[in-house]
């Protein structure tokens, strides 16, 4: 079985298979993972590239074929195994433990210790390594006071700290920011150049060219091609994902709401004690506004608020002609005016429940004057939704966990607009999504505001805001700062001026 | 360089947040409540602070002490253990049998520690092997562990005559009771275990966030086997100084032992969701608990409040908790 001579390869797969239910996640799937090469599988979502990835680190175990790391084949695979095997894995639903500390979560499963018990040093082992890839965490925090964008930074710190050979990425860049994104794609190169392989699962296709050595691509849970990433263009990848042409990214623009109409939602002056200083913003119906800033400016906070999520300090809102300050998340709902989160697991799905309930969750007073749930109705109202986005499988029964994280996403839209809105507020709403769902999202946000809804967009893919907002505030430290025109801005403007006032510096574009 | 200045900038990196008093106070609210009811006690009733009285709420509260700090383990890990109480029983049941018919004192209270072993174990398979929940798992155990401990006696007492058989709950080394000693050594044990070993961070990790843990190559099963026999042996040594006290073994010895400690456990502020907790917190919630109890006795009041004030301040208490960890 090992004809592999090739002394390169650190692990091999060889026909693997992984079959979920009525899915074949893996259709005998054969590819080398090299030493020292940035290897990225790219596909659509449910096209089995994040099955291969977990394969790979023993999350998984495959129903058939052989996994062979260093020559020698695998007969038992886990990730306690795989970990000591030099193989790790950061997944792209963060598993960190809250309420332990970064450095305890850096060490979980690998503590250092003399007969059962914890050494001491945790502290300067976690710094020396943190400093070695410059992140400049705190040891001491609790991973629960994190940013998610930092919650990734500890799952990076943790594989080097068991000094991993092969490092499983899935979807590591999802939750950053372009200059974090940067950071970690340098970090992936370093990483490559010390030995350590790198199997980087990503939707995003111009990172994938910037950082990966070779190519896969992946269809249907089949290996469409590897190839090595020079020889290859963003072009002729999308055309391999998706086995077709993909004619462009983003639906035209709708034209802009006459700027006389009164406005929907209207904020003045808005201070919360989560980091909103002062925020001022409108949205009219039928109008796509954007928000634009980086991760932790405020964006997400402000608009919690506005939903009623977090409480108001000061400042007013108004929505639909009606002062709104203070209000709850059920009266929002109950007005027209829905939050869609940018954690689908933490805050958005019931994950257990079926598709169906999960869709009706926040209409289902509307529908149930009796207080009790018409199954046919509610049967029907969310296959219409779910339908309409293009759900995979369309069976609303499955429990929202069997669904990839696209038609998760789908799901949790398709309970927003079960609510009928008359405002919908989407905070990333294509986060770790894959180009063919996240076309129909944006088909979707553009066909809302056709039918007079107002639509907030908050999305770390600045590119997303710039080619479907009608108007966008760019958000710094807590402020809306000013107001652009997005058909006439470019990512790079508005990178540059986010950049320009919260470092002071210029070199940030 | 310059970009690295840019990209610490743009890094959310949080120091660690100043605690305010306030939050101080939620912190540590076990132990404040605790010093004032001490405070209270000492000025209401001058026969508190004496030798014997200190030493007698210690003596008392040995078994229930013991039980809940190895509650500790199971709660953080995100678990239940309700049938310390039956356990108890049994292995109480079995060391008064085994003294009466081997007449050997050593034979049998060392067997209540094994049974309660044993039982534990029991239960760690259980929630493990058949993925029962172990809320569900010990529910049931703890029916099927107390029928069997009335089985042994027939329904019955059984009461032990042999001699030195009362060692661990009435004979005292200078003064102090030996229990006194066993359960300052018991909830040293485990206080270091769960705040310094490697299993005990595994704990704390299997209850925060299983997940994680799974993925960080710890063997959550195996950890959750150790925490369910680690409760099944306090109760088993718990019963050793119960047994030895009152020197008979009763099928229903232990009853309500299991929901006392769990109050205890939470009273003191280990989180009922897993991840969060210590030892001193349960040993302070059994003496908070022990104390009011105490101030009843000694300032005569009606002992038929003493579960309701009991029940008022564990609301309280996790209230106030809940009150405090509201962010968003």
């Amino acid at each position: 079985m090992t004809e592999s001579e090739n002394g390169d390869s650190l692990v091999e797969l060889h026909t693997v298979s992984k079959r979920f239910g009525a899915t074949q996640a893996l259709d005998s799937v054969s590819l080398d993972i090299r030493r020292g090469e940035v290897h990225a599988f790219v596909g659509e979502n449910g096209a089995g590239k994040s099955t291969l990835g977990k394969v790979i680190a023993g999350i998984y175990s495959a129903d058939h074929g052989d996994i062979v790391v260093d020559g020698v084949p695998i007969d038992r695979w886990n990730p306690g195994l795989a970990q000591r095997r030099g193989i790790a894995m950061i997944a792209q639903e963060l598993a960190l433990v809250p309420d332990l500390t970064v450095a305890e979560n850096v060490y979980l499963g690998a503590e250092h210790s003399t007969f059962g018990m914890l050494s001491r040093g945790l502290i300067d082992r976690f710094d020396a390594l943190d400093s070695d890839v410059g992140f400049g965490l705190d040891g001491h925090a609790k991973v629960r006071d994190l940013r998610i964008a930092d919650q990734q930074k500890v799952e990076i710190l943790r594989s080097l700290a068991r000094n991993a050979r092969v490092i499983v990425m899935d979807e590591p860049t999802s939750s950053l920011t372009a200059q974090e994104m940067s950071q970690l794609e340098e970090l992936m190169r370093q990483l490559a150049e010390r030995g350590c392989s790198i199997v980087y699962v990503s939707h995003f296709l111009d990172s994938v060219l910037r950082v990966a050595d070779t190519v896969t691509v992946m269809r249907d849970g089949r290996r469409i091609e590897t190839t090595p990433s020079e020889s290859v263009t963003k072009q002729e990848l999308v055309t391999s994902m998706l086995g077709r042409e993909m004619d462009q990214a983003y639906p035209i623009r709708s034209a802009s709401p006459t700027s006389d109409s009164a406005p929907l939602l209207s904020v003045a002056n808005l201070k919360t004690n989560t980091g909103v200083v002062d925020m001022s913003f409108n949205v009219r119906p039928g109008e796509i506004v954007g928000m634009l800033g980086l991760v932790g400016s405020g964006r997400t906070e402000c608009l919690r608020a506005v939903f009623g999520l977090d409480d108001v300090v000061s400042g007013t809102v108004g929505f639909d002609g009606r002062e709104w300050t203070g209000r709850s998340p059920r009266d929002s709902i109950a007005a027209g005016l829905v939050f869609v989160s940018e954690d689908r697991h933490k805050d958005g799905l019931v994950l257990e429940r079926s598709v169906r309930e999960n869709i009706a969750l926040s209409s289902l007073g509307a529908r149930a004057a009796s207080g009790f749930v018409s199954q046919k109705r509610e049967k029907d109202v969310t296959l219409h939704h779910a339908r309409a986005l293009e759900m995979r499988p369309l069976n609303t029964e499955l429990p929202a966990s069997w669904f990839s994280g696209g038609n998760q996403q789908k799901a949790l839209l398709a309970k927003a607009l079960a609510a009928e809105p008359k405002l919908i507020i989407l905070d990333e709403p294509t986060r770790g999504v894959d180009v063919g769902a996240k076309r129909t999202i944006y088909e979707l946000i553009s066909r809302l505001a056709e039918e007079g809804i107002g639509v907030l967009l908050i999305s770390s893919e600045h590119e997303e805001v710039i080619e479907l907002a009608h108007r966008a505030y760019l958000v710094s430290d807590g402020r809306t700062i000013d107001q652009i025109v997005p058909a006439e801005s470019t990512v790079e403007d508005v990178l540059f001026r986010l950049f320009h006032v919260s470092s002071g510096e210029e070199s940030a574009a | 360089m310059t970009k690295e200045a840019v990209d610490t900038s743009v890094t959310t990196v949080r120091a660690r947040a100043k605690l305010s008093v306030k939050d101080i106070a939620i912190e540590y609210a076990v132990l404040i409540l605790l010093g004032a009811v001490l405070i209270v006690l000492a000025i209401l009733s001058p026969s508190f602070f004496t030798f014997a009285n200190i030493v007698n709420i210690l003596n008392q509260n040995a078994s229930l002490v013991i039980i809940a700090a190895a509650g500790t383990f199971v709660i953080v890990s995100g678990n239940f253990d309700l049938s310390t109480g039956a356990i108890y029983s049994v292995a109480g049941v079995v060391s008064a049998w085994l003294a009466v018919t081997l007449g050997s004192v050593w034979i049998a209270l060392l067997a209540a520690p094994v049974v309660g072993l044993g039982l534990g174990a029991f239960n760690g398979i259980i929630v493990t092997r058949l993925k029962v929940h172990s809320f569900l798992a010990t529910l049931a155990s703890s029916m099927i562990f107390t029928t069997t401990a009335v089985l042994i006696t027939g329904g019955s007492l059984i009461t032990v005559t042999t001699p030195g058989f009362t060692i661990l709950g009435r004979s005292r080394i200078g003064g102090i009771f030996i229990a006194v000693f066993v359960l300052v050594l018991v909830v040293a044990i485990f206080w270091v275990v769960l705040s310094r070993s490697v299993f005990g961070r595994h704990v704390y990790a299997v209850g925060g966030n299983r997940n994680a843990a799974e993925l960080s190559g710890i063997r959550v099963n195996r950890v959750l086997v150790y925490v369910m026999t680690l409760s099944g042996l306090a109760a088993g040594v718990a019963a050793a100084i119960g047994v030895s006290r009152i020197s008979s073994g009763q099928p229903l010895a232990g009853a309500g032992l299991e929901l006392s400690a769990i109050a205890a456990v939470i009273l003191g502020g280990t989180s009922i969701y897993g991840g969060v907790g210590a030892v001193w917190r349960s040993v302070s919630g059994v003496f908070l608990i022990a104390l009011i109890g105490n101030g009843f006795d000694l300032m005569n009041l009606n002992p038929q409040l003493k579960d309701m004030v009991t029940g008022f301040i564990i609301l309280a208490a996790v209230g106030l908790a809940a009150a405090g960890r509201t962010r968003r």
